[in-house]
């Protein structure tokens, strides 16, 4: 691979290269992040090639303390994945951001809140009261909770406070550019890479990606679409060759940014959404109810409700599985809305 | 929650060949409505992306209308089904959300009905009042927790031991 003698910046053949700096960071997020990067195989050591990797936690050892000591925008470009759900997320966000030439939002998580987000249904409290107390194999008779800060022999210790509502990476910070995907995919990883080495970027503030839909990459036969039932996965086995959504099935692909190369409907199973709403639209929620208000086969005001209440039991969980906290609406409603931060102190029954 | 004081924001889309000729008839004949809804002129009530409600509820609006021909008489023959579509789709989502469903409401007012929609309008203001204001990016204004735990972090690793390499 010769990434690095294509770069518009690149030196002189006779110079010794020169590395850039790369930083790989997780916030709220599971990991896939991490295992879609080593995805892109062999291609790893070209990636070596062009980039010191100075920070990544989940695969190399680093310290936060030489991340701090950096000039500013030491580092060429930050992979971030992941949503900004605690104050130490929060404050690695800005480190980077500051240290960082380009910030690119990689993942769902980090553009748009992905599955850590729709917790954003509830409050922290309540997020609490589910993992400290609620869940069966839970015993914490002591009603343990985690303190922002406690009080020890040696001094003061803190834990990062927990939001009630987890933010995206550019809701936190300004972003340059966004990676989507539940993971991105091994290949569009290595173009967005091969597009920075080389200095072919989009404009700032882009998509590093597609713009067309899921739909466009779907082999399966489309005619006309109406429905009188949704149907959910486990109700029917779907015709391999039919539109999805014609056969009842919520398929999130006509709102979906293509990119994954149509995984999904490809072995019979709806798309989900995780690459994003494509184009510049600013809800993927709002998109999928459009287009799935205009399949329905009814002009009956009961009949539409009938169908829509039986068939989507749960609409946040269907139309933004991975977009709440991205979404216009961000979250839902808080319950008295006193953000919950005052209750886990005086609850807590730290002994 | 419900002060007298409270003037709901309410943003009403209405289309351009009934609904909104509707308003010009209210306003000509010199009915009076209440006067807390900001207008928006669109061509047709299917032409109400859920995104424009959305929108008006995430920036500050209490409530919102979507307004449009009588069913079977629309302009564009049968957009306002869509519109109906998408307005039961919508309230289904937004009472997951947790927002009321009295905040958002879709009426049919044909281009004669000045009368009707001046009712509605002073229906849903009504509505509003009494559940009190939605003020919607008050859900996710952390408070000053968050900032003192940001400064407590810059502190700590300020203070932290220097480890020799």
């Amino acid at each position: 691979m010769t990434t690095q003698a294509q770069g518009a910046s690149a030196p002189p053949a006779d110079a010794p290269a020169k590395k850039g700096k790369l930083a790989i960071y997780w916030a709220a997020s599971c990991g896939g992040c991490e295992i879609s990067i080593l995805g892109i195989d062999t291609k790893i050591l070209d990636v070596a090639n062009a980039f010191d990797i100075v920070f990544c936690p989940c695969i190399a050892d680093g310290k936060v303390r030489d991340i701090e000591k950096m000039a500013d925008g030491e580092i060429d470009v930050c992979l971030f994945n992941g949503g900004v759900r605690t104050s130490e997320q929060e404050y690695m966000a800005q480190l980077l951001r500051r240290k960082s030439k380009v910030l690119v939002a990689f993942g769902s998580c980090a553009t748009e809140g992905c599955i850590p987000g729709l917790a954003n249904l509830h409050s922290r409290e309540a997020i609490f009261d589910n993992t400290y107390q609620e869940t069966c194999s839970t015993e914490n008779p002591g009603q343990v909770r985690p303190q922002p800060a406690t009080k020890v022999a040696e001094g003061e210790l803190h834990l990062p406070v927990f939001y009630d509502t987890l933010r995206t990476l550019d809701q936190t910070v300004p972003v340059d550019y966004y990676l989507p995907g539940c993971p991105p995919e091994s290949e569009r990883i290595w173009d967005a890479i091969e597009a920075i080495v080389t200095g072919q970027l989009p404009p700032a503030g882009s998509v590093i990606g597609s713009n067309t839909t899921v739909c466009d990459f779907c082999h399966r036969t489309r005619t006309e679409k109406k429905i009188k039932a949704f149907k959910r996965t486990w109700e029917v086995i779907p015709d391999p060759d039919v539109c999805l959504l014609e056969q009842g099935i919520i398929c999130c692909g006509v709102a979906t940014r293509a990119g994954c190369g149509c995984l999904c409907p490809q072995v019979n199973s709806p798309c989900i959404g995780c690459y994003g709403p494509n184009g510049d639209a600013e809800d993927f929620g709002a998109r999928l109810m459009s287009a799935l208000a205009s399949v329905i086969d009814s002009n009956d005001p009961q009949e539409i409700d009938r169908i829509i209440q039986d068939g989507i039991p749960d609409p946040v969980g269907t139309f933004y599985r991975f977009s709440l906290a991205g979404s216009l609406l961000r979250r839902g409603k808080l319950p008295a809305r006193g953000n919950g931060h005052h209750h886990p102190a005086q609850k807590a029954g730290v002994s | 929650m419900s002060d007298d004081t409270f003037e709901p924001k309410i943003v009403g889309f209405m289309c351009n060949w009934c609904s909104y000729r509707a308003a010009d008839l209210a306003g000509t004949a010199r009915i009076a409505h209440a006067p807390n809804i900001r207008i928006i002129r669109v061509m047709c009530s299917g032409r109400v992306d859920p995104t424009f409600v959305l929108k008006a509820l995430s920036l500050g609006a209490d409530g919102v209308m979507i307004a449009g021909c009588h069913p079977g008489e629309c302009h564009y023959i049968e957009q306002n089904y869509k519109a109906m579509r998408r307005f039961h789709m919508l309230r289904h989502t937004l009472r997951a959300m947790g927002v009321e469903d009295a905040r958002v409401q879709l009426v049919w007012a044909s281009a004669a009905e000045g009368q009707q929609l001046a009712e509605a309008i002073d229906r849903l203001v009504a509505d509003v009042k009494a559940l009190g204001p939605l003020g919607w990016s008050r859900n996710w204004a952390e408070n000053g927790a968050r900032l003192q735990a940001l400064e407590d972090i810059i502190n700590e690793h300020n203070e932290a031991m220097e480890v020799p390499r």
